[in-house]
């Protein structure tokens, strides 16, 4: 069976957007009431729960009365940016969907249907690229409301988001000098069949690039203005920040622009790290389709419901680690958050890319060929580097803790810069 | 047929975005029409199947370089500026002999017979044949390692020199 071309393709990539749009939408809807359930948990209440069962309807009712409130307009903003800059903060978010493939090729009476909405030559370029304009709906925000709190929430996150977007990029270099591609799709059939002898089995890049994934994670934590870097909307200083003036779906907006993007991280990190939708310890599903057409392996419609299930749960978990996060470590301080970017992660991915690259080499000229002892010598000395940096990250409060921590961690964590 | 189309569009966007952006008092917005035209330009690059190219532009220009911008335009304040840049008489003569003189170069181009279409074609089928060779990638970035990498690297120096030379320009002594 071969990809459909013609009519049938245009009929599919349409359909993919539509479904794909909706399914984003709900996925926002139930990350919302997720967060505050999770925050619920964790804060010891029970969070939302009067609105249908447990509350889940609570979203719905959310959405309903957004829609339904007076949209202000505050006197001193300037009207076109004003209402520019919610779209502009939502617009990026769901269209950095299209690159990433979320199941195995479906299988139709008119062809085999990839179940990635646009596989791009340029591949995560593209996530790059429209992930860099997300800065313009935060900056445009604060400064179009005309108020001080929301400008300087706008510069924080702008700064911020600039910052971060070079540690990010930088992050994913040693995965393209491991793959030596830029394409979603092809990353995760190299995850699938990392190997170059006749065993064929899964080695999932969080292994050999465990380092790379902390990189890639805390960027895209500083990208999503999640906590702990959620400075552009620091409400004990700034009311909400870039957001402060905007009122009903305006600002419900923004909110869906953040949780989207929270998503789109989550299920970047599964596509790049986590082997995308493939099953562990399962051959079946190992299913790749050629430039030329050729397909490799056997697409069956159960296997695309059982690897869209795999993703799914897979980038879930993440958006759970998201709010684990948001609940477990308190926001950076402005400087600090900006030593953190240029003075630590700028150098420390640079480092990293180098010895990647320098293993890399080496492995190469020894002639230890693709496959697991290629991925296991590139995990050992991913476990080593992970240990110098979590010890030189941690400046002796969290890990040396117990007997020096007992009196200083506070002072310290809170004394310090950088 | 859709290409040429889509390729005209963006094309007229691309000039339409110039235009506007240049008659804007408002910096804040000529900044956003600006990002406007390199989205329409990398639309170009696209269309030409230059993909590489058109992520760059967007990567660098719009999402780096004209941050940058809007953020200097914030930081200080100068969004709501409305005074016009060409002052007097001898300001609109010096501006619009100068532009009258690049019509007519774009001018000589269309109308003196080169036409930019073949060779645009040429190049994109050899264009075509690499990247499915090597991949979109790859076409500029294994030229760029091997063939140039002294320049590459020059440049590289280059910039590094001009930022630390800005770094030292702006630093105030301490007293």
């Amino acid at each position: 069976m071969s990809p459909v071309t013609g009519g049938a393709f245009a009929l599919a990539t349409v359909g993919k957007v539509v479904l794909f749009f909706s399914v984003l939408m709900l996925a926002v809807m139930f990350a919302t009431i997720f967060e505050r359930k999770v925050c619920g948990f964790m804060q010891d209440r029970s969070g939302p729960n009067r609105v249908g069962p447990w509350g889940l309807l609570q979203v719905i009712a959310d959405g309903l009365k957004n829609l339904l409130k007076e949209e202000t307009m505050p006197e001193q903003a300037i009207r076109p940016f004003f209402l520019l800059a919610p779209v502009l903060a939502i617009l990026p978010a769901t269209i950095l969907f299209a690159v990433i493939p979320f199941a195995s090729p479906l299988p139709t009476q008119w062809g085999l249907v990839e179940m990635i909405v646009a596989d791009v030559p340029i591949g995560f370029l593209y996530v790059l690229a429209i992930g860099s304009i997300g800065v313009y709906g935060v900056a445009m925000g604060g400064w179009a409301s005309g108020s001080k709190y929301s400008l300087l929430g706008g510069l924080r996150g702008s700064a911020q988001m600039v910052s971060y977007e070079v540690a990010l990029a930088l992050s994913l270099v040693p995965l393209i000098l491991l793959t030596g591609d830029v394409r979603a799709p092809e990353i995760v059939s190299m995850q699938q069949t990392f190997t170059a002898g006749p065993a064929t089995y899964a080695t999932w890049f969080v292994f050999p690039l465990l380092v790379g994934l902390f990189f890639f994670f805390v960027s895209g934590l500083a990208e999503t203005n999640r906590l702990p870097f959620d400075m552009p909307e620091a409400e004990a200083e700034l009311i909400t920040g870039y957001h402060t003036e905007y009122s009903a779906m305006k600002f419900s907006m923004f909110m869906i622009g953040e949780f989207a993007h929270v998503i789109t991280v989550a299920a970047l990190v599964t596509v790049f790290f986590l082997g995308g939708w493939d099953i562990p310890f399962w051959q079946g599903d190992n299913i790749r389709v050629l430039s030329d057409g050729t397909v490799i392996g056997e697409p069956t419609w159960w296997k695309t419901l059982l690897t869209l299930g795999a993703f799914g749960v897979k980038t879930s978990l993440l958006v759970l680690v998201f709010v684990w996060i948001r609940w477990t470590l308190p926001r950076f301080r402005y400087d600090q958050l900006m030593d953190l970017g240029w003075k630590f992660m700028l150098e420390a991915v640079t480092v990293y890319i180098l010895v990647i690259a320098f293993v890399i080499l080496g492995i190469e000229a020894v002639g230890i060929p693709a496959g697991g002892w290629y991925a296991f010598v590139l995990f050992l000395v991913n476990l080593a580097l992970a240990g110098v940096l979590f010890f030189a990250m941690d400046r002796g409060t969290l890990i040396r803790g117990g007997a020096k921590g007992a009196k200083s961690a506070g002072g310290e964590a809170a004394g310090q810069g950088g | 047929m859709i290409q040429d189309f889509l390729f005209q569009a963006f094309a007229a966007s691309a000039i339409l975005g110039a235009v506007i952006m240049v008659t804007r008092r408002n910096p804040v917005s000529a900044v956003i029409f600006l990002v406007g035209v390199f989205f329409a330009t990398s639309g170009m690059f696209l269309m030409l199947d230059a993909h590489y190219i058109a992520a760059i532009n967007v990567i660098l220009y719009g999402g780096a370089i004209m941050v940058l911008f809007l953020f200097v335009l914030m930081l200080l304040n100068l969004g709501h500026a409305d005074w016009r840049d060409l002052r007097g008489p001898v300001g609109g003569l010096i501006g619009g002999s100068i532009s009258i003189a690049f019509l007519g170069v774009l001018t000589r181009l269309f109308v003196g017979g080169t036409d930019a279409r073949p060779v645009v074609e040429i190049a994109g089928s050899a264009l075509r044949e690499a990247a499915a060779e090597q991949g979109v990638v790859g076409v500029v970035a294994r030229p760029l390692f091997t063939e140039y990498t002294i320049v590459l690297e020059v440049t590289g120096v280059l910039l590094l020199v001009s930022i630390v030379g800005t770094i030292l320009l702006a630093r105030r002594e301490r007293t």
